[in-house]
């Protein structure tokens, strides 16, 4: 009995210095409550910024770093292999200004951008249009139209260099077999301009093509058989229905467009073979004479300016169509 | 050797797939065994060699061979810069190898291996090239490159002209005589041009007036002062007024399609060409070209340097490669290979150069007609920046004018322009 006794008292003895943790000791409570709340406040503040983290740090890393590290060069006279050389200034910034040479690139880069860009996005809007239609094979068309995106660059360039040779090119043949005469692609700057336009255009089309279908299916059929009733014609809805309703959509295609065709590189590059774009520069775009500037002649500075403006250029085209789109917006 | 071939598919590679040679990077297998990386570009005939070092050393090689010298000049200099991605072992063709040496740092000093034993295997001045101003040893020669003319001797024939090879190297004694060799050709009624362009004529033959060619020994521009570089517009000019050319962009698909084509029956043909027209013309062609001695008195054009890049890690095996390759033996595997003409006297003397012909080139004995030279030869001096003033001026200026862009007054300010600009 004592033994049962004694054992129970014991329990309650043992029991009896843990009461204070159980029993309700309200400093230690808030403090832990507090906790709590905190861990759970910044497990709401803090958790979406730590989600999105990875991009932001891997865009300061390839991203915002090279931006800055490329200005803070520009600023230098800096040679490829030689390295530093001091700090200059703005000097490469007013050289660019005075550079024959930048502004026929800036000229021939806004020019193959035009020539490429109103055909391609003329074409990829009637393309759509028809593919919105019921046809058959659809899914088919709608597949392949995408087809030459996936592409590589490289190789397609290297296919329509060939066709658009000057001496033993396909279309110059095609051209003299019907008797019209060739057309000195590479050096005619009008010409070398078009070709690489068919080369851009040839890519992207489909690319365009496929998102303003998306927004075509966006619009309500019904106004199309309101249309139809009230007797309007095919073009007539195209032009009074379709467009309107995709503008949005357009704006964000020449967004796209023009941040892509100030960069452009690769299909001048390999039609040209080489960065110089022609035996005259006819067909050199802007980062074409940034690669020239920087790697083949080691000028690391001055490359470097160049490719600030091209990032300033982008801004500033950007900016332009943002105010257009909000326009629209406003105006709808 | 500054050989390029397939010009577009060498820009090609290196847009799309720069990255990717720079990641695969060089080391050990998995199974601890050391694994080298040389690279090359163009022709320099170094696939029989490579197995041969393989099997005596067991070190394996990988060659990595960009097509045009253009193109591995750019990721050369890329790589230095960027102190990463190149091979343990690195080919530094003429025009480039004083824009290197700036970074001497970034090479071994090939000394500290043994390769100091290597000089009397090479012309002294090819051994001198390879030293920095303070006395480093940075690149071992290869090849150089000896002048001839290549010419399709059925057109040659077809144009009434002699075909014997001696015959037209005594009537083209100087380039004066060349050109009238031209316009008797272009007079026929053969349907091709004699010549392709005058690039690479312009080329050879401001290698050949003089010691200094667009920068003096000071590292000045003198493009216009420059007799060499004036023998060179001028005779290039008569090409053109004569229109002895088929206009062609030198290395251009173009190009490539017209020699398949045979629409051009002339080349000038530094040993390391004889490489690069056998790969282009292809097999059809075989037997179809011969080699004449060139013009005026010989000279050098072309040839390179191996050197060792302080970024790999195995600075030991790969000077031993560099040094195999450059031996006598390495020499002439070159030479039996590719004909690229080995900056070794030993082998340049040898009977396997000497007596060597080349059944492309209808049996043409390249070995008498290039080695006969070679051991006189002076070298130019190229200066930094050599090779784009050369690009600018010979193959693109020029080029305008002979394509009928532009006049000779306006090529030639165009010339000066983009010289200048670049020197500046």
């Amino acid at each position: 009995m004592s033994v049962v006794k004694s054992g129970a008292r014991s329990r309650d003895e043992e029991s009896s210095p843990g009461a204070p943790r159980e029993g309700p000791d309200p400093a230690q409570r808030e403090r832990r409550e507090r906790r709590a709340a905190l861990r759970s406040r910044l497990d709401v503040r803090l958790s979406p910024y730590l989600f999105v983290s990875p991009y932001f740090i891997l865009f300061g890393m390839f991203g915002l770093f090279p931006v800055l590290f490329t200005f803070w060069i520009s600023l230098h006279e800096w040679g490829l292999l030689t390295g530093n050389q001091g700090f200059i200034g703005l000097e490469n910034y007013a050289g660019l200004l005075g550079d024959g040479k930048f502004w026929q690139a800036l000229v021939n880069t806004l020019g193959i951008f035009l020539l490429a860009i109103v055909p391609q996005l003329l074409i990829a809007l009637l393309l759509a249009d028809t593919l919105n239609r019921r046809l058959r094979f659809r899914g088919f068309f709608r597949v392949g139209i995408i087809i030459p995106y996936i592409t590589s660059i490289a190789a397609m360039a290297i296919i329509f260099g060939q066709l658009f040779g000057r001496e033993f090119g396909l279309i110059n043949y095609a051209l003299e077999m019907i008797g019209v005469g060739g057309v000195d692609w590479p050096n005619n700057r009008l010409a070398s301009w078009t070709a690489i336009a068919v080369m851009i255009d040839w890519r992207w089309i489909g690319f365009n093509t496929l998102i303003y279908l998306a927004a075509m299916q966006a619009i309500p059929r019904d106004l199309y058989e309101a249309a139809a009733i009230d007797g309007a014609s095919r073009l007539r809805q195209f032009a009074q229905i379709t467009i309107p309703m995709v503008r949005p959509t357009i704006m964000f295609t020449v967004i796209i467009g023009t941040i892509g065709q100030m960069q452009l590189f690769t299909e001048p590059v390999i039609f040209g073979q080489g960065v110089a774009g022609g035996t005259q520069g006819q067909f050199q775009t802007v980062a074409m004479l940034m690669f020239q500037e920087a790697m083949e002649r080691q000028n690391f500075g001055y490359g470097s300016a160049i490719a600030w403006v091209i990032f300033l250029l982008i801004v500033v085209f950007a900016l332009i169509n943002i105010l257009f789109v909000s326009r629209i917006r406003s105006a709808g | 050797m500054k050989g390029r071939a397939r010009g577009a598919r060498g820009v090609a590679a290196v847009v799309s797939s720069g990255a990717l040679l720079v990641a695969s990077g060089c080391g050990t297998t998995d199974d601890g065994e050391v694994e080298l990386v040389i690279e090359t570009f163009g022709t320099f005939g170094y696939e029989e060699l490579l197995k041969e070092f393989e099997e005596d050393t067991g070190i394996a090689v990988e060659e990595r061979v960009y097509g045009e010298v253009e193109d591995w000049n750019d990721q050369l200099t890329q790589n230095l810069a960027a102190d990463d991605g190149l091979g343990d072992v690195v080919a530094i063709e003429e025009g480039i190898l004083l824009d290197v040496m700036q970074t001497s740092d970034s090479f071994h000093d090939l000394n500290e291996y043994g390769a100091g034993d290597m000089e009397d295997s090479f012309l002294d001045w090819k051994w001198e090239m390879g030293h920095t101003p303070d006395g480093k040893l940075l690149g071992l020669g290869t090849d150089i490159g000896g002048m001839g003319i290549c010419y399709r001797a059925d057109l040659y024939e077809e144009a009434g002209l002699s075909t014997d090879r001696e015959e037209l190297s005594s009537q083209w004694e100087t380039w004066d005589d060349f050109i009238e060799v031209g316009k008797e050709f272009e007079e026929s009624d053969v349907d091709a041009s004699f010549a392709d362009t005058t690039s690479e004529f312009s080329n050879a033959i401001m290698r050949q007036s003089g010691d200094v060619m667009f920068f003096n020994k000071d590292d000045e521009l003198i493009i216009e002062e420059s007799e060499a570089v004036e023998r060179a517009w001028d005779i290039s000019g008569q090409m053109i007024e004569n229109d002895l050319t088929a206009e062609l962009e030198m290395w251009s698909d173009d190009w490539t399609a017209a020699i398949q084509e045979g629409a051009f029956a002339t080349m000038p043909c530094p040993a390391w060409m004889l490489g690069q027209i056998e790969e282009n013309a292809g097999e059809d062609n075989a037997g179809k070209w011969d080699v004449a001695e060139v013009p005026g008195n010989g000279g050098n054009w072309g040839g390179s340097w191996l050197g060792v890049p302080t970024q790999t890690e195995h600075p030991e095996e790969a000077a031993q490669l560099a040094q195999f390759l450059t031996s006598p033996e390495g020499h002439q595997g070159a030479w039996e290979a590719r004909n690229n003409l080995p900056s070794s006297p030993e082998t340049l003397e040898s009977d396997a150069v000497q007596n060597h012909t080349n059944e492309y080139f209808s049996d043409a004995p390249v070995g008498e007609i290039y080695a006969e030279g070679a051991l006189e030869l002076e070298p130019v001096y190229f200066g930094l920046n050599h090779f784009p003033v050369q690009q600018a001026t010979n193959a693109e200026a020029l080029l305008s004018w002979e394509q009928g862009n532009a006049d000779r007054d306006e090529a030639w300010a165009q010339a000066v322009e983009e010289a200048e600009r670049i020197a500046e």
